[in-house]
């Protein structure tokens, strides 16, 4: 009887298909990865004027800013409560910091209140400016002291005609 | 005399370690991809800030988020809107929070605004936002020091 050799079967799945779809994989995801900027939240509590809410107190009355817009938008200048014309968000910091401390409640940062008073044609960078400013201040060690944490806008202005 | 058998010409590289670096690329990626980043709009430069940090714990669920453009445009849900659109889309919107049991003081709406926008057109968007009866907004700025 004639024997026959065994032979070892070797079997080779063809990849190509795989790989096609694994690069057709990648190159989806590639395309539609974005590196998105970290974004950080500044809170508003805000209900409209004249409503009934609980928000509506009997506590100190909240200390106004007043920015005014220059040409293009750019900041003139801004007062804080009755103080002078400032420019320098370094002074609002102090200014608050020291409205703060001259009251003898402790803990008022969570009580007090800031109305931003600011002109219809003033770029929204300012106004971020403006609340950095107010609600805290960030130390050498990285950590940041909070200040005011109430912030509310004024009624809009109307536009201007141009 | 013995013949040799033969030997196959064709040289296999072996593909194992490529498409191993291709899963651990795709998983990479697949984990790092944020589809819900849509309804944000790429043309906006946020202002920066040093003391903005991402939020901590879960994303709101109730949430309406509003864009301002350079160009004082008023985009929400991907579309460009008029103020009096705005105030139909922000009807809509309170309408649908309401039929879902939720309170319109407990809704968040998320403001993102150009450095370059107004000031008094954001303030004219809260405004809306308040004439439909929200109270809580957020104001979005980008990390100083991030990309």
């Amino acid at each position: 009887m004639k024997m026959r050799k065994n032979t070892e079967a070797k079997v080779e799945q063809n990849m190509t298909a795989m790989i096609d779809v694994v690069f057709q994989l990648l190159t989806f995801f590639v395309m539609s990865f974005k590196v998105a900027a970290m974004e950080g939240d500044f809170n508003i509590k805000m209900p409209a004027s004249g409503a009934s809410s609980a928000s509506v107190t009997d506590t100190a009355p909240p200390i106004k800013i007043k920015m005014s817009a220059g040409e293009n938008g750019t900041l003139k200048n801004f007062k804080v409560g009755s103080n002078e014309p400032m420019i320098n968000f370094k002074d609002m910091t102090r200014t608050i910091k020291s409205l703060l401390k001259s009251s003898s409640s402790p803990g008022l940062e969570n009580e007090t209140e800031v109305e931003l008073d600011c002109d219809y044609t003033l770029k929204y960078e300012y106004v971020i400016k403006a609340i950095t400013a107010i609600s805290g201040e960030k130390q050498s060690d990285g950590s940041v002291v909070k200040l005011v944490q109430k912030i509310k806008f004024s009624p809009p202005k109307a536009a201007p005609a141009n | 005399m013995k013949v040799k058998k033969a030997e196959s010409n064709i040289l296999e590289g072996d593909m194992t370690p490529m498409i191993d670096m291709t899963f651990q690329l795709i998983a990479f990626l697949m984990v790092m991809i944020n589809f819900t980043a849509d309804d944000v709009s790429n043309k906006l430069t946020l202002p920066e800030s040093e003391l903005a940090r991402p939020p901590e714990g879960e994303p709101e669920k109730n949430r309406l988020i509003i864009q301002l453009t350079k160009d004082n445009k008023v985009i929400m849900g991907g579309d460009e809107l008029s103020l009096d659109r705005l105030k139909a889309m922000l009807s809509a919107e309170a309408r649908a929070f309401t039929n879902q049991g939720v309170l319109l003081t407990d809704a968040t709406v998320y403001i993102r605004a150009d450095t370059e926008c107004r000031t008094g057109k954001v303030q004219e968007v809260i405004k809306e936002c308040q004439a439909q009866k929200f109270e809580r907004f957020v104001l979005r700025a980008k990390e100083k020091g991030g990309n």
